[in-house]
C-alpha cells in the first residue's frame, strides 16, 4: 500500500513540451510511472520520449480510452489556474502543481474548485511525490537513478515544505534502514493544495506507514493546524518534526522572506518557536538537528 | 508591492469606498492650495513608506493655509528611518464620532480571504482580539463567488454593530473585500475607519500591500492608475550593496537562481548554500554550532558558473568575511561539478587559494563524481551525503574557529 | 593574480586546424552548443573563451565534428 499512487497509476504532463517538463518526463517514465499524454495548446501530433502531446485534456483522456488519475502541471504561472480547472474538468483527480510564482488569488481559486469537485492539489511550487519503487510523479528525487538512491522503500511518510529538503531527509531514513512509504513535496507557497494535516488522513490509512516526519519553516498557520488536528484525531502515527528557519525569530528579521514565499514571519504565531511550541504541546516530537530524525524515528516507532 | 497612504487612499477610493477630501503634494505652496481648497484645519501627513511616522514629526496639524505650506516644507525636509518622502498628504481634520477597524487577508488554511471587523478601531487589531474578542467579527468569502454584502454585514453584526452604523460599514467591508481579490491584495486593511459626526463613514487610513507576483497583471491600476513607474522596487527596508549586486547577477543571467541577503548578518563566515530549505536549515546549522554567517543565500535551479561564482565573490568581497562555506541539501537539477567551478573560479579571481578560502564543500548529488575531481585538483575539502547538513555546517565552523 | 574575470580555469577545447576552418562546421558547431563556446565566422570556428568554463560536458560538439577532430580537455585532470 501507499498514499496515492501505486503501479497502476497513470498521468499526463500538462506542459509537457517545456525544457524543464521534458527532463521530468522522462525521469517519471524511467522511474517507471505510466505517464499517458502530455498536453501543450497547439502541439498536437509531436512525441515527448515517446509521450504523446494533444492540444487539449480532452483528447489525451479520449486517446488513453478512459480516465487519467492524475496530471503534473508544469505551465507558466499566468496559465496555471485554467490548466488545474481543464484538468479537473477531464475527471482527473490528482494534480501535481509544480509551477512558481502563481498569485494567491489563483491559487485559492483553483484550490476550491478541486474540493467541488473531489479532486486534490499538491503544491504549487513543488517537486511532487513518491513512491519508492512503485511512482515518482514529479520532478521529486531527480533522474530515476538518483531518486533510487535517496528512496528506498519502508514505513515513514514524509511531508515536506521544500522539495530538495524532502530528498535529504528521505536519503537518510533510507540510508538508517527505515524507508519510505511515500514522501510529498507539499510545495512552499502560502497557500497550498494540501497541508500535513490535510494529508494526514491517507497516511493514517496507508498500513505501510508507521510513522511521519514533517520539515517546516516559519511562516503561515499549517503547523498550528497539523497539532490541532493530532491532539482531535489521536492518531496511530508518532510524528517528528523539524524546523528550519530558527534564526529568521530575530527582531531583525522580520517581516523578511527567506527560503520560499510562504516563509516570512510576521506574527508572533507564525514564528519558529511558537510552532515548535504548539507542536510540542500536541505530542510532536521536534528535533534541534537533522541528523537526529532517524534516530528519534525509530525510538518513537518502537516505543 | 506596498504604497505610499496617498496611494492607498486612492485605490480605495477608487473601489467606491468614502474617503475624506485630500490631496497629495510635493511643495508648500500645493499645500496651501489643498487646505485653502479644504477651508478649515488640516492634518499634513508625510509620505514615507515606514512606521513611526507620528513620533518622528511627520504628522502635524495646522489651522490655517498658511500653518499648513509652513508645516509641508518642514515635513518635507524631515528624513525618516534614514527615508526622506516622497510628499505630503494634507487631509481635513476630521470630527470623529467613533472609530472601527475593516481589513482583509489571507487565511492560508482555509485557503480563502477572510474578512475582520471591530468597533475598536485605531488600536492594533490583534491585542483587540486577544483581549475583547466579542469585538471582532470574522467571516471567509469564496475565492469562485461574488462577495455578497449579506457576508460584510454578518461579519460587522457579529460584533453588536446595528443600525445606521451596520447599514453604513456594510458596503465598505464588501467593497473592500472585492477590491482585496480584484486587485490580487494580500493585504487590505483599513485603520481607522471613521464615523464622523455627521455620521457618514470615511476611511481615514488604508494599509494595502498587493502581491509581487501579481504585479504584472495589476499594470493598470499601477502604472495609469496610480503612475508608478514600471519596475519600481518597493522593499520594506533598504536593501545592501550586497543584496543589490546579488538581485543584479541573478537578473542578468536567466540560468538557475541565487538570492543573497546580509540584513542582520554581520559574522566571518560566508555561505554559499542552497537550496531554499537547506539554506534555512544550513544558516541555523552554522548559529547552533557557535559559528557566525556573514549572509544568508540560496542556490538553486542549476545556475551557470558564472553565476555562481557571482555569488561567491559578492559573499568573499564582503567587509570581515575570512573563508566560505558552500553547502546545499542533495541536488537533482542543480549541478555539482557547475557550482564546484563557480566558486573556485570566484577564489582564483580574488587572488585566494580556494583549498585555504573553502571551509567545506558539502554538495551531493547530480554530477558529484565529476565535482570531486575539481575539488580535489585545488584541495578543497569536501564531503558526501552521509555527511549531515548539521555535521557540514559544524566542520566548517570549526575551520573558521580554528583559523582566527 | 588579481584580475576581476578570467577566461578558462577549467576547460578547454581543442580543435583540429584542418576542422576549425571548415565554416560548415562551425555553423553546427555553433548550433549544438548549448553555452555558446563556438562561434561561426568566414575563416571558420572561433572558440569564445570566456565562454570555456560553461561547458556542461555534453559532448555535442565531439559528435558533431569528424571524429578524433575536437577534444574536450578537463584542466583540472591534469
Amino acid at each position: 500500500m501507499s498514499v496515492f499512487l501505486d503501479k497502476d497509476t497513470t498521468f499526463i504532463v500538462q506542459g509537457i513540451t517545456g525544457r524543464e517538463a521534458i527532463n521530468l518526463t522522462k525521469e517519471c517514465l524511467d522511474y517507471g510511472s505510466r505517464v499517458v499524454g502530455g498536453v501543450t495548446p497547439g502541439r498536437k501530433g509531436r512525441k515527448v520520449h515517446g509521450v504523446p502531446v494533444f492540444d487539449t485534456v480532452a483528447q489525451a483522456v479520449e486517446n488513453h480510452g478512459g480516465e487519467i488519475d492524475g496530471s503534473i502541471v508544469t505551465v507558466p504561472p499566468g496559465f496555471t489556474k485554467d490548466a488545474v480547472i481543464e484538468a479537473i474538468d477531464n475527471g482527473i483527480k490528482l494534480l501535481v502543481v509544480v509551477t512558481e510564482r502563481i498569485p494567491r488569488g489563483d491559487v485559492a481559486e483553483m484550490v476550491e474548485f478541486a474540493e467541488m469537485n473531489d479532486a486534490r492539489i499538491i503544491g504549487p511550487n513543488c517537486l511532487g511525490l513518491i513512491v519508492p519503487e512503485v511512482c515518482k510523479m514529479g520532478g521529486i528525487g531527480g533522474p530515476a537513478k538518483d531518486a533510487a538512491k535517496s528512496y528506498k522503500p519502508g514505513v515513514v511518510g514524509v511531508m515536506s515544505r521544500s522539495g530538495g529538503m524532502t530528498t535529504e531527509i528521505s536519503s537518510s531514513l533510507s540510508a538508517a534502514g527505515l524507508g519510505v512509504s511515500t514522501a510529498i513535496s507539499i510545495g512552499g507557497d502560502p497557500i497550498i493544495g494540501s497541508s500535513y494535516a490535510e494529508l494526514m488522513p491517507y497516511f493514517e490509512a496507508d498500513e505501510q506507514t508507521k510513522a511521519i516526519v514533517i520539515y517546516s519553516e516559519p511562516g503561515g498557520r499549517m503547523e498550528a493546524q497539523l497539532a490541532d488536528w493530532q491532539k482531535e484525531h489521536d492518531s496511530r502515527l508518532p510524528i517528528v518534526a523539524f524546523m528550519a528557519g530558527k534564526f529568521m525569530d530575530d527582531e531583525s528579521m522580520k517581516g523578511m522572506n527567506f527560503g520560499h514565499a510562504g516563509t516570512i514571519v510576521e506574527g508572533k504565531e507564525d514564528s519558529a518557536a511558537e510552532k515548535i511550541k504548539r507542536l510540542e504541546a500536541a505530542g510532536i516530537r521536534v528535533v534541534e538537528r537533522i541528523d537526529e530524525i532517524p534516530d528519534v524515528v525509530k525510538e518513537r516507532i518502537s516505543a | 508591492m506596498i504604497f505610499y497612504e496617498y496611494e492607498a487612499r486612492r485605490i480605495v477610493e477608487l473601489a467606491g469606498i468614502p474617503v475624506t477630501k485630500y490631496g497629495f503634494c510635493q511643495t508648500p505652496e500645493e499645500a496651501r492650495k489643498i487646505a485653502e481648497e479644504i477651508g478649515g484645519p488640516t492634518v499634513i501627513k508625510s509620505q514615507v513608506l515606514t512606521g513611526g511616522r507620528m513620533k518622528a514629526g511627520g504628522v502635524k496639524f495646522a489651522d490655517t493655509p498658511e500653518e499648513a505650506a509652513e508645516l509641508a516644507a518642514e515635513i518635507l525636509e524631515l528624513e525618516i528611518n534614514g527615508l526622506m518622502p516622497v510628499g505630503v498628504l494634507v487631509d481635513p481634520k476630521a470630527e470623529v464620532k467613533q472609530e472601527y477597524y475593516a481589513s482583509v487577508v489571507w487565511d492560508g488554511n482555509a485557503k480563502k480571504p477572510l474578512m475582520l471587523f471591530s468597533d475598536m478601531g485605531g488600536i492594533d487589531i490583534e491585542q483587540v482580539a486577544e483581549e475583547h474578542p466579542d469585538h471582532v467579527g470574522r467571516g471567509h468569502v469564496s475565492n469562485l463567488m461574488p462577495v455578497g454584502d449579506y457576508e460584510a454585514k454578518q461579519v460587522i453584526a457579529a460584533t453588536g454593530v446595528t443600525g445606521s452604523q451596520l447599514t453604513r460599514a456594510t458596503p465598505i467591508l464588501a467593497k473592500l473585500a472585492r477590491l482585496f481579490r480584484e486587485n490580487d491584495m494580500i493585504l487590505a486593511e483599513i485603520n481607522p475607519l471613521a464615523e464622523l459626526t455627521d455620521g457618514s463613514f470615511v476611511a481615514l487610513d488604508a494599509h494595502l500591500e498587493l502581491e509581487a507576483e501579481a504585479e504584472g497583471r495589476q499594470k493598470k491600476l499601477l502604472q495609469q492608475e496610480l503612475g508608478i513607474p514600471a519596475g519600481e522596487i518597493r522593499d520594506h527596508y533598504v536593501p545592501s550593496e550586497f543584496e543589490k549586486n546579488v538581485k543584479h547577477l541573478d537578473a542578468a543571467d536567466h540560468r538557475g537562481v541565487i538570492q543573497g541577503k546580509d540584513h542582520g548578518f554581520e559574522g566571518n563566515l560566508g555561505l554559499v548554500i542552497g537550496a531554499g530549505g537547506g539554506s534555512l536549515t544550513l544558516t541555523d546549522a552554522v548559529r547552533s554550532q557557535g559559528g557566525k554567517p556573514a549572509n544568508y543565500s540560496e542556490i538553486g535551479g542549476n545556475p551557470s558558473v558564472a553565476k555562481a561564482c557571482g555569488l561567491a565573490k559578492e559573499v568573499l568581497k564582503k567587509d570581515g568575511v575570512e573563508k566560505i562555506a558552500v553547502m546545499m541539501s542533495i541536488v537533482s537539477n542543480t549541478r555539482v561539478d557547475i557550482v564546484a567551478r563557480g566558486v573556485i573560479k570566484a577564489c582564483l579571481e580574488l587572488g585566494k587559494d580556494p583549498g585555504e578560502t573553502i571551509a567545506i564543500f558539502r554538495i551531493p548529488g547530480a554530477w558529484e563524481d565529476e565535482g570531486n575531481k575539481i575539488l580535489d585538483h585545488y584541495g578543497v575539502e569536501y564531503c558526501d551525503r552521509t555527511v549531515s547538513l548539521w555535521e557540514a555546517a559544524g566542520r566548517a565552523v570549526a575551520k573558521i574557529q580554528g583559523a582566527s | 593574480m588579481s584580475a576581476e574575470t578570467m577566461d578558462s580555469v577549467f576547460i578547454d577545447v581543442e580543435l583540429d586546424e584542418s576542422a576549425a576552418s571548415d565554416p560548415e562546421l562551425a555553423k553546427k558547431l555553433e548550433e549544438v552548443c548549448p553555452v555558446g563556446i563556438f562561434k561561426a565566422t568566414e575563416s571558420g570556428t572561433e572558440i569564445v573563451a570566456g565562454q570555456l568554463d560553461e561547458c556542461v560536458l555534453c559532448n555535442l560538439c565531439v559528435d558533431a565534428a569528424p571524429e578524433g577532430s575536437l577534444r574536450i580537455v578537463k584542466k583540472y585532470e591534469s
